[in-house]
């Protein structure tokens, strides 16, 4: 579906990622994991388009997005939560909700929102309410939330836990799970590793910019390697 | 008799600062940027309608739509030759590109019509409205030109809170690239705010030279900078700050011209924006910017 390849990116003169290639199958959670500063984001902004690469080809649904603009690659399905949630706290919650689903016309809103509320009841009751009041754990909901609503096939999440208390990230990576089980592929980046090789299908293990290593969240979870880095063991 | 008088004077200058004002504060909400031509595009705007009646012989309000058409066309291509390419670079280049461009109308003016004065007929078909046995006289351009100003005000808080293009320009007012990711096209959103800004600055243009007839390549700059302080004195960046700005501005100006020095009025304009600043550094209705973690 998500097809990464020879991907290299410079901050001026910085080399921020080198020759990172990754993919992505239909129906599958991936995740990208990696300290602080490894170019986990800097990857996801490059996918959906707010970083040009300077070398590198990235192709969705077998197409190139590469020269694509960020608000054309949202119309093709790959939605993106971005690093620090990134709402429009000047905005209420129920606005936030509609503009996840901008670029969606052909959707009934009343429908997917009341689908959201569902699951966040939370949201419902602060609707009116200015996204920038909620508390951190429903910011994060709203974030979820305003990515469900654009109904991606490819859903890309960058630190969904981050700052939450423990039940919550709890509630979000089930949520994860949920969203899989009923369509949508995910492309998880995460520091909390061991949650997310708990819930997802394969890893990439990110350093300074390059893959150290990958494959199936199991054999990660026993590699020493990762062990030591990233579960504190 | 004569304070209602002059306050009413002031209330309807400050609502044609306000409806300048509000083409200042959208285009810097949406593209952080600080459009000095604006008040030039004020005077294009007053030019055609100028033109309209007397070289073809429309109807006014034929010739302020006219007027509107020319100067969102040309705030669109003013946005997309000097500003667009500029999008990257830091903002002082494109401060002294926006300058450029304001002499650069100025003096295109210049040309076309020379630098003789016209005489503006005013676009407003009202008599004066005489109250209190005639003690009070209210001028039709006053009363549009307030009228016209709260219609304004009304339709854009519509346009912005209600619509989805409204949605998308806080969206980009607030986080650009969270906007993108929703699927927002910021240059749209940018050009759609120039086409709004220079739509109204042409209606504050014919407005403004049917209180004041005088018409000439400059007639733009001093409203123009003073729609600006209003911009800033209300808080930049908001739209309800850009109307109370300009009227406020206005009545100060008014009083100040009456009651103080006609000459000392601008100084006396700037100087309470400088009171209000050192003051409130935001502005009247500044955001304060909520961010929890």
């Amino acid at each position: 579906m998500l097809n990464v390849s020879g991907l290299q990116v410079f901050y001026g003169n910085i080399h921020a990622i080198k020759d990172v290639s990754f993919y992505v199958e239909e129906g599958e959670i991936v995740t990208l994991i990696g300290a602080n500063g490894a170019g986990k984001s800097t990857i996801l902004n490059t996918v959906s388009g707010l970083i040009r690469p300077t070398a590198g080809t990235i192709e969705f649904l077998d197409h190139s997005i590469l020269n694509l603009t960020p608000h054309k690659i949202v119309r093709k399905r790959l939605a993106h939560c971005p690093e620090g949630r990134r709402l429009f706290l000047q905005m209420s919650v129920e606005e936030n909700l509609e503009m996840g689903a901008y670029a969606r016309d052909d959707i009934d809103m009343d429908a997917e929102m009341a689908d959201v509320f569902s699951r966040f009841p939370i949201l419902e009751e602060r609707r009116t309410q200015l996204a920038g009041s909620l508390s951190g754990g429903e910011q994060q909901m709203l974030a979820m939330g305003r990515a469900m609503m654009s109904k991606p096939i490819l859903l890309m999440l960058d630190e969904p836990s981050m700052g939450l208390a423990p039940i919550l990230v709890e509630q979000i990576f089930d949520l994860i799970v949920e969203l899989n089980e009923t369509g949508t592929t995910i492309l998880l980046v995460e520091q909390n590793a061991q949650m997310a090789l708990s819930i997802a299908d394969r890893g990439y293990v990110l350093e300074t910019g390059s893959i150290v290593t990958m494959g199936n969240c199991i054999d990660l979870l026993n590699d020493e390697r990762v062990k030591k880095a990233y579960l504190g063991g | 008799m004569d304070f209602l008088s002059y306050l009413i004077s002031g209330i309807s200058l400050g609502s044609i600062y306000a409806i300048i004002a509000l083409g200042y504060t959208m285009v810097y909400g949406i593209a952080r940027m600080l459009n000095f031509a604006h008040g030039d595009v004020i005077m294009v705007g007053a030019y055609m309608s100028f033109m309209a009646t007397t070289r073809f012989g429309w109807h006014p309000l034929l010739s302020v739509l006219f007027a509107m058409v020319v100067c969102t066309v040309l705030g669109i291509v003013i946005e997309q030759l000097a500003y667009k390419p500029l999008r990257a670079a830091p903002s002082l280049a494109v401060l002294i590109t926006a300058i450029g461009v304001s002499y650069f109308l100025q003096n295109a003016a210049l040309l076309l019509w020379s630098a003789n004065p016209k005489s503006f007929s005013s676009v407003v078909p009202f008599d004066s409205l005489r109250l209190f046995n005639g003690r009070l006289i209210i001028s039709g351009t006053t009363i549009v030109s307030i009228f016209v100003c709260v219609i304004i005000i009304l339709a854009l808080n519509t346009i912005v809170n209600k619509t989805k293009i409204g949605k998308a320009m806080r969206a980009v007012s607030e986080d650009k690239d969270a906007a993108q990711l929703m699927g927002v096209s910021v240059n749209r959103t940018i050009s759609i705010t120039f086409a709004i800004g220079s739509a109204l600055a042409a209606v504050a243009g014919v407005l403004l030279c049917s209180a004041y007839p005088i018409l000439m390549p400059t007639t733009g700059a001093m409203p123009g900078i003073k729609a600006f302080t209003a911009a800033v004195f209300g808080g930049i960046g908001s739209i309800p700050g850009a109307f109370l700005g300009g009227i406020l501005l206005g009545i100060i100006e008014i009083f100040g011209k009456a009651y103080i020095s006609t000459q000392l009025s601008d100084a006396i304009v700037f100087a309470v924006l400088i009171i209000i600043l050192i003051v409130k550094p935001t502005g009247l209705l500044g955001k304060k910017v909520l961010v929890k973690v």
